[in-house]
């Protein structure tokens, strides 16, 4: 039987969230910055999945998971395509800190 | 009892520990190394919460596949070592931004809502639930997920010819 309450999963994926907030505002490398968004997706999944366990009344019930299992998706192709443009970045300015990054500036 | 706190806190202990790491580490093949390690913390988690189909697929698809992509954009885009300047010059905004949205989640939604005197219950309902069958038949029937589990490959599939062609040299 599952003995740990709730709410200790709640704290570390609100800790997870809260480190990929400051870890998106406050890395200059574009690559670490991703990484951020990586952190926030997962704490995300754990609160997904945590309120799918505590809540269900079935044993027939997957509707929490299928949505953890969606979020792995789109994770997979938001880290491909901002991989790919970071790529595209360095090789047309020879940087990837974000501040260099300015072509839409006015 | 014990054995399950002992996981959880260890699990917990290299998600967080890690994930505090990918931030600051001045390194970033180091960061993306405890990325993975993050990751694998979660995979944990999920056991814990009896999703191992999760578990196994945030292992392959999270530490084998989108790790790996990383370190090979690290490599690929030579920024990788000894970054000399580790933060912007807002960084404490980011901090305290990052802290307020923690005590703001603690103090004001989790622990009120689900803490010792919360207003909803703190332990399962069940104790057993759906396990990977069931995952399998609702992804492929008509009455389950099957209309959003194509879309999902759709999506997949141009999110990775979008990165091909954003990706490649132009000639």
């Amino acid at each position: 039987m599952l003995v740990i309450p709730l709410w200790m999963y709640l704290i570390v994926s609100a800790s997870l969230f809260s480190i990929g907030v400051f870890g998106v505002l406050a890395r200059r490398n574009a690559v670490a910055i991703l990484m951020g968004i990586e952190l926030m997706l997962n704490a995300v999944n754990i609160n997904l999945v945590a309120f799918w366990r505590y809540n269900t009344t079935s044993t027939t019930e997957v509707a929490g998971q299928i949505f953890a299992a969606f979020l792995f998706v789109v994770a997979a192709a938001e880290a491909a395509v901002g991989l790919a443009i970071v790529i595209s970045v360095y090789r047309n300015r020879s940087s990837v800190v974000v501040e260099d990054v300015d072509l839409l500036r006015w | 009892m014990i054995a399950q706190y002992l996981a959880f806190g260890v699990f917990s202990l290299f998600t967080l520990g890690a994930g505090t790491m990918v931030v600051w580490s001045r390194n970033l093949v180091h960061s993306a190394l405890f990325l993975t390690l993050s990751l694998f913390g979660v995979a944990g988690l999920f056991v814990l919460l009896s999703a191992p189909f999760l578990a196994a697929i945030q292992i392959l698809v999270y530490i084998g596949a989108i790790g790996i992509l990383f370190v090979f954009a690290v490599m690929l885009t030579r920024s990788m070592t000894h970054i000399p300047d580790l933060f912007n010059a807002q960084w404490w905004v980011g901090a305290v931004a990052g802290g307020l949205l923690f005590v703001v989640l603690v103090g004001g939604v989790i622990w009120p809502v689900w803490g010792i005197n919360g207003t909803l219950p703190n332990v399962p309902q069940t104790e057993f639930v759906a396990a990977t069958r069931e995952i399998g038949i609702a992804l492929v029937s008509g009455d389950g997920y099957v209309l959003p589990f194509e879309v999902a490959s759709l999506l997949l599939t141009a999110a990775m010819v979008g990165a091909i062609v954003i990706a490649r040299e132009d000639d």
